[in-house]
């Protein structure tokens, strides 16, 4: 790195010229393996569209399998860091790695970009000017989604997440913008896969609105057995229980519900339609939430790259800063925090032809930012 | 909280505690007459489960489902035994863990391969979906009803296999004496085989049943796996009387646990602290009840010293 740093140096005074681009080593450790490999394979596959698409062959990109398990994916850190000597990491799907891997590599002078997972601990005081949120904060679509249950004048809701952080700031976040009364509130033990009971205490409550965040399988069992059970409360939740990888395991029982999201395929903005269509050619699916994230932090990539030199570490973090490609969410800027400011829109699932997807009814928050930025010092 | 929400949730917690001993049954049958800690018994469920939805989305059948997650997991079984647990009747406990630790791998990745990673589609037959009105103006579901019914009926056909038939009385001759009953003339590894697919058939199957309600994916069978074993420590190992009763204690346990801890301690703590402390005592709740267990009687309800 070091020994980059001065070649770096030494070409620009040399030439004289402003920093010749030299090629990015992007490392990314992802879950390629076991449950919720789906989130991951997405993002790398987005990411690496992007990649080809931007047409640089000097982005290389060393893809790892962390298989969810937080000792793996530091291991993996310490390997990409230290004997692939990589300049910028990313892949990350869950908070509770990111929280391994993130604060570390950082603070070794690393640049990461996080394409899923925005724990709050790195949005406030854990912020870092080296770490750029290129997804959301992990409260942000259920902010969104309380503010627009109030505005639609719904009074009554149940709330229901698994018993860990993450579920408990999701239901804080939905809390936060929602005006009228929680009814219930109900902590699941996290992997529950049976919910007769919870579904039983739903039918008897006097709620107009279930809300819930169950992420991956809990939220395919969740919803299938409500479908099947008489009730007929209206549900909805952020979008991570009705992306593209888990309608079809749904399938029509999940038709009607609402979800907040920043992105969806038929979101009506420069470059979305390109992204969906290239992605469906070249992987023969539709592309999730997750592949939408991963091509946004391709572009960033790219972007910067284009811009600075990452061997100049100040060039590189303000190109990146910048933000200076066109996401196929639209509107796309890092708030003070590193954090995205972006519209959150609400989603209803639909049927088209035998696809059940989504469509975007309206636009449940305008430049959203997060609620910790003010906890953020750099 | 209503008496009828009551006796709904007792409903559901004996159709969560008759799917779990569809799972115990056979873990506790193969560890009882073969002595096998089997920790890929929930990559069986996972078979049966894989196997229901795949036949299930290419015919539009339910029913055939059924039946090719029954052969699927019955054959994965007998392989699995042929292949791999024959190797292992001799060797010690530790020894089988690591083997059958190693097919659970083999059996993820294996299945991630064939179906991709992503959840498959199965869903409950139109015959039996939406709920019903039960006496007394309780609304079921009725597949959930279904699973009772056929629980029930697997149990009482399980018993009579094992009380009254021939193979039964083979089965119970080689949970106590392995040797005695070779040297009867018994085939120990034909009937070893055939106990081995049938407690796979029997994981494959609530796999399928369970699949229809539940995610069909990768991993779906180790947290059920931790279920069914902490069902048959309670029951005893090796009893199917004590995996019945184990499983429908669980399942009631677990269940009534989730729905009134909450209100309990809602009646001397403020709603949101009793709301935390009430569900993080659910989910501990089997794992007390099995240390209770454990303590007056150390080989679990039915279990012998």
């Amino acid at each position: 790195m070091k020994f980059r740093t001065l070649l770096a140096a030494a070409s620009v005074a040399a030439l004289g010229v402003a920093a010749q681009a030299e090629g990015v080593k992007v490392g990314m450790i992802t879950t390629l393996s076991g449950g919720g490999a789906g989130l991951g394979i997405d993002v790398r596959d987005g990411f690496l569209l992007a990649v080809k698409q931007s047409g640089r062959d000097d982005i290389e990109v060393v893809v790892e399998d962390d298989q969810r398990k937080p000792e793996i994916a530091v291991q993996l850190a310490d390997k990409l860091i230290q004997s692939e000597k990589v300049d910028v990491m990313t892949g990350i799907i869950w908070s509770n790695l990111a929280m391994a891997v993130v604060p570390a590599a950082t603070a070794q002078g690393k640049f990461y970009l996080s394409p899923n997972a925005g724990p709050s601990a790195l949005a406030g005081r854990g912020c870092h000017e080296n770490y750029f949120n290129v997804s959301w904060q992990n409260d942000a679509f259920n902010e969104a989604a309380g503010a627009w249950t109030s505005e639609n004048g719904i009074g009554k809701v149940f709330l229901m997440a698994p018993n860990y952080p993450a579920g408990k700031d999701m239901i804080a976040g939905f809390k936060r913008f929602f005006k009228g009364e929680v009814t219930e509130e109900v902590y699941t033990k996290l992997g529950q896969q049976d919910y007769a009971a919870e579904i039983a205490q739903m039918r008897a409550s006097d709620a107009d609105l279930v809300y819930y965040f169950l992420p991956g399988g809990m939220g395919i069992s969740f919803m299938k057995q409500y479908a099947g059970s008489g009730a007929d409360k209206a549900v909805m939740g952020p979008a991570f229980s009705f992306d593209q990888g888990i309608l079809g395991a749904i399938g029509e029982a999940a038709l009607g519900v609402k979800n907040t999201a920043h992105w969806s395929k038929d979101l009506d903005v420069p470059g979305n339609a390109e992204f969906v269509a290239s992605f469906q050619a070249e992987y023969g699916r539709l592309p999730s939430l997750y592949a939408a994230q991963g091509f946004d932090t391709g572009l960033l990539v790219a972007s910067a790259a284009s811009k600075a030199d990452v061997g100049d570490a100040d060039a590189f973090r303000a190109a990146l800063k910048e933000a200076d490609f066109q996401s196929v969410r639209g509107a796309f800027k890092f708030g003070a925090n590193n954090h995205p400011i972006q519209n959150i829109y609400m989603r209803e699932v639909v049927k088209e032809g035998d696809i059940v997807t989504n469509r975007v009814i309206g636009t449940a928050a305008t430049d959203h930012t997060d609620a910790y930025v003010g906890d953020c010092k750099m | 909280m209503s008496i009828l929400l009551l006796i709904e949730q007792v409903l559901n917690g004996l159709q969560f505690g008759l799917m779990l001993f569809l799972m115990a049954a056979g873990l506790t049958l193969i560890f009882g007459v073969m002595g096998i800690i089997n920790l890929a018994h929930g990559s069986l469920y996972m078979v049966g489960a894989f196997a229901a939805a795949g036949v299930a989305g290419a015919t539009g059948s339910f029913a055939l489902g059924l039946v090719a997650a029954l052969a699927a997991a019955a054959m994965a079984g007998a392989i699995v035994e042929i292949t791999v647990i024959r190797r292992l009747y001799t060797r010690d406990h530790l020894d089988q863990v690591l083997a059958t630790f190693a097919l659970i791998l083999i059996f993820s990745e294996g299945t991630r391969w064939l179906f991709g990673s992503f959840p498959l589609f199965l869903d409950v037959p139109a015959a039996l979906s939406g709920a019903v009105t039960l006496p007394g103006g309780i609304e079921y579901p009725l597949y959930r009803l279904a699973i009772i019914v056929i629980g029930l009926a697997v149990a009482a056909g399980l018993f009579w296999l094992i009380a009254r038939t021939r193979i039964g009385i083979r089965i119970r001759a080689g949970e106590s004496d392995r040797e005695m009953i070779a040297a009867l003339g018994v085939d120990i590894s034909r009937l070893y085989t055939l106990v081995f697919a049938l407690g796979a058939a029997l994981a494959g199957f609530s796999g399928a049943l369970v699949g229809a309600i539940q995610s069909v994916q990768v991993g779906m069978g180790e947290p059920v796996l931790i279920l069914a074993f902490v069902v048959i420590v309670i029951g005893g190992i090796g009893s199917i009387r004590g995996a019945f009763v184990g499983a429908i204690l669980v399942g009631l346990t677990d269940t009534l646990g989730r729905f009134l801890l909450p209100v309990l301690f809602g009646f001397v703590m403020d709603p949101s602290a009793a709301t935390s402390v009430g569900s993080a005592l659910a989910s501990m709740l089997i794992y007390i009840l099995m240390a209770a267990v454990l303590l007056f009687r150390p080989t679990g309800l039915y279990g012998r010293a």
